[in-house]
């Protein structure tokens, strides 16, 4: 009975990781968005690299509540030699949005 | 310039301490100047698996109420001279830490170390909240097992929240040490592969150290694996973490599965 239970059982890996993927999709959405700004900052840096090679730490994402709006300030360090015509020393963008 | 590293996981027991002792050996025999910090007040274990707990005279406590000088308080490995260990209080309670005292001990141990390497305590308390809270990189510890996992992703997430870097709009690496990996019971199914949890967890992969023997030996002796001069996989596995961890970039190298009879005949099952 034993030798038949262990030919047929079924690993347990596959179960465990199925589990886990529905368990920590639910978790995630439970405990709020695995933080809105380094979402933001992730995908930012990933549609930037397609274009100019940054360096990731020298990209700032901050989001600030003031009363009835948030402001959301995205900051990026652009070495000069990457971006043909730029400024002198460093090129910086700076975007607000209500 | 310095580095500060929290070595993380929420869950107890999956190997934090152990993997913070044998990187920072591993560090510091490279020549560079390495400090492990014990954040586990009240639990404290870092210095007993570096066989210094006979050695401890003051602690981080201390440090961070100013009642001693951190030269005083640090410890200086007796066989790895560049490794030093600033131990946690045993006796104190743990409220006694305050977020200005660590920042300004983290701070003071940036000026003398290459490395800082902060063993964090299990959970999601204020003394893992501390630990991390000042770290430029973390290690996240994870044992291929549904509980661990489910664990490090939720700390995964205060990284990216409650850390110093991703409030003030940073960013902070996270890194996966898998730790008590078995590769023929992976094979076979049996365990969570390193696929798995990477997909799971989606952050890149330090290193895999399997399931060994001589772990508890290394701690039995208060000597971490990569001091010891121990040849076994673990030993390997975390000495190559840690060049991994000082920007080696090859790639992580998957512990052998072995090749005993009866992995042979189901090693394929799960594949």
């Amino acid at each position: 009975m034993s030798l038949f239970r262990f030919l047929t059982q079924r690993p347990a890996a596959p179960v465990a990781r199925e589990r886990l993927q529905i368990l920590l999709a639910h978790e995630r959405v439970a405990l709020g968005p695995r933080d809105l700004v380094t979402i933001l900052r992730d995908e930012l840096l990933a549609t930037i690299a397609r274009h100019i090679e940054i360096d990731p730490q020298k990209l700032s994402v901050k989001m600030e509540r003031a009363g009835a709006y948030s402001t959301l300030e995205i900051d990026v360090e652009i070495p000069c030699d990457k971006v043909a015509g730029a400024p002198p020393s460093v090129t910086q963008a700076q975007a607000s949005a209500a | 310039m310095s580095k500060v590293i929290v070595v993380t996981s929420g869950k107890g027991g999956v190997g934090k301490t152990t993997s913070t002792a044998s990187i920072g050996a591993a560090l510091a025999q490279s020549g560079k100047k390495v400090c492990v910090v014990d954040f586990d007040v009240g639990l404290r274990n870092l210095d007993l698996v570096l066989g210094a707990e006979r050695r401890v005279v003051y602690d981080l406590i201390n440090v961070a109420q100013g009642d001693a000088k951190l030269a005083q308080a640090l410890i200086r490995d007796k066989r790895v001279d560049s490794l030093s260990l600033l131990a946690a209080s045993q006796t104190r309670d743990k409220d006694a830490l305050t977020y200005e005292g660590v920042e300004r001990v983290i701070g003071e141990l940036r000026n003398s170390f290459d490395w800082v390497i902060c063993d964090s305590p299990a959970g999601i308390e204020r003394g893992a909240l501390l630990a991390m809270r000042f770290a430029d990189q973390a290690i996240v510890v994870t044992n291929p097992e549904v509980s661990s996992v489910r664990d490090s992703d939720r700390i995964i997430g205060l990284l990216d929240s409650k850390t110093s870097r991703a409030e003030n709009g940073e960013r902070i690496d996270k890194q996966l040490l898998l730790t008590r990996f078995d590769s023929g019971r992976s094979a076979r199914g049996e365990m969570l592969s390193i696929a798995d949890v990477l997909d799971i967890l989606s952050i890149p992969l330090l290193g895999v150290i399997p399931e060994s023997e001589e772990v508890l030996r290394a701690s039995n002796l208060g000597a971490p694996v990569t001091i010891n001069g121990s040849a076994g996989p673990a030993g390997r596995a975390y000495r190559e973490a840690a060049r991994k961890l000082a920007g080696d970039t090859a790639p992580v190298a998957i512990p052998d599965q072995k090749k005993t009879f009866f992995n042979r005949l189901f090693g394929r099952r799960a594949a």
